[in-house]
């Protein structure tokens, strides 16, 4: 049995998974998903592994590569729905919201106009996020009516087909930090706190933001896990916050969890719980 | 190793364990390069993606 990781462009994590699979002792190999092509004809393809962990950094990239790796059989970590869904904030936000799972109110407008109205009804402050997209880009706080038409102004001249759907969310009253769990299956491989940098709402790594480590308690538990198996499982980083008002909300689900920050102060091996979970989830 | 840049001519370290995929930075210019291939000691580099708009976890 060969696991394959995909990847097109080569993270700590992405490293510290292959280091871990090999002294597994697991016959293991990076693969560019960049080399790759799939034919529609299931024997006219070059054998690329047995089971697979996308670990692509593009979105649509290791989406639609693992759609059709499932096309051709293979088992794939996370699966195409499971990306599907994280991948997209709109989707995530209506999957918490019927699975009744504590998350933000969000409100979805589906152009400019209908933006403009929706403000009038709900007021400020509230969040503006992208549908598709990581590391806090985009995401603002928006206070007032002149940031709500510079917001407008900018993605009516950089018009993409996301730009013209607007997602709106209400404005958490929370403490300077949020919750980052990192799940494999159905346990909390390990969970932190994520505080923002200086002069920084937003509290990603990638921000500046730093790390500590996070107590797993029975209500962290109960709401990760089941905001995890309402979007279909896997390996996934669950971004937690505390609502003063209402206790912990999920407000975001990744696909393609970035470890690095959670290892410089997690207890546990996070790559090695994750290549466990993959060879695990074999034997269902 | 080292290796000249392919923009500003400025010097880029190769890790030794470096492999394909892996991003190099150049000091001088700051430009970002992706080891396209390595073989019997030798590293081949091309320009690396810039940031995509669904790039990320």
């Amino acid at each position: 049995m060969e696991l394959s990781i995909l990847y097109d462009k080569l993270r700590f994590e992405e490293k510290t998974l292959y280091d871990n699979a090999i002294k597994k002792g697991i016959n293991t190999r990076l693969v560019d998903a960049k080399t790759i092509s799939i034919s529609t004809d299931i024997n006219g393809n070059d054998f690329l592994g047995d089971i697979f962990l996308q670990r692509c950094l593009s979105h649509f990239r290791g989406l639609y590569l693992t759609s059709c790796l499932e096309f051709l059989g293979y088992p794939v970590t996370n699966t195409f729905q499971v990306t599907e869904i994280c991948g997209n904030k709109l989707r995530t936000s209506l999957i918490l919201a019927k699975s009744k799972i504590a998350s933000p109110k969000t409100y979805f407008s589906f152009n400019s106009e209908s933006f403009k109205s929706l403000i009038d009804k709900i007021g400020f402050p509230f969040v503006i996020k992208p549908l598709v997209g990581s590391w806090g880009r985009g995401v603002f706080p928006v206070n007032d009516g002149e940031v709500a038409n510079m917001i407008v102004e900018n993605r009516e001249e950089n018009d993409t087909p996301f730009s013209r759907i607007y997602y709106v969310q209400e404005m958490i009253d929370r403490p300077p930090r949020d919750i980052r769990c990192i799940v494999a299956g159905e346990q909390i491989i390990t969970a932190v706190y994520r505080y923002s940098a200086n002069n920084e709402w937003r509290t990603n790594v990638s921000r500046g933001g730093h790390t500590a480590l996070a107590p797993i308690t029975k209500e962290l538990e109960d709401i990760v896990l089941h905001a995890s198996k309402a979007v279909g499982g896997g390996i996934l980083g669950v971004d937690v916050m505390e609502d003063k008002n209402r206790g912990f909300v999920v407000h975001e689900i990744n696909s393609n969890v970035e470890f690095r920050g959670a290892s410089q102060v997690a207890q546990i091996n996070i790559a090695s719980a994750m290549i466990d979970y993959v060879l695990e989830s074999l034997k269902k | 190793m080292k290796k000249e840049c392919i923009d500003c001519g400025g010097e880029l370290n190769i890790p030794d364990d470096a492999v394909v995929g892996e991003i190099v930075s150049c000091p001088d210019c700051g430009g970002d390069f992706e080891i396209s291939s390595t073989s019997n000691g030798t590293t081949d580099l091309k320009r690396a993606e810039s940031v995509g708009e669904d790039w990320g976890e």
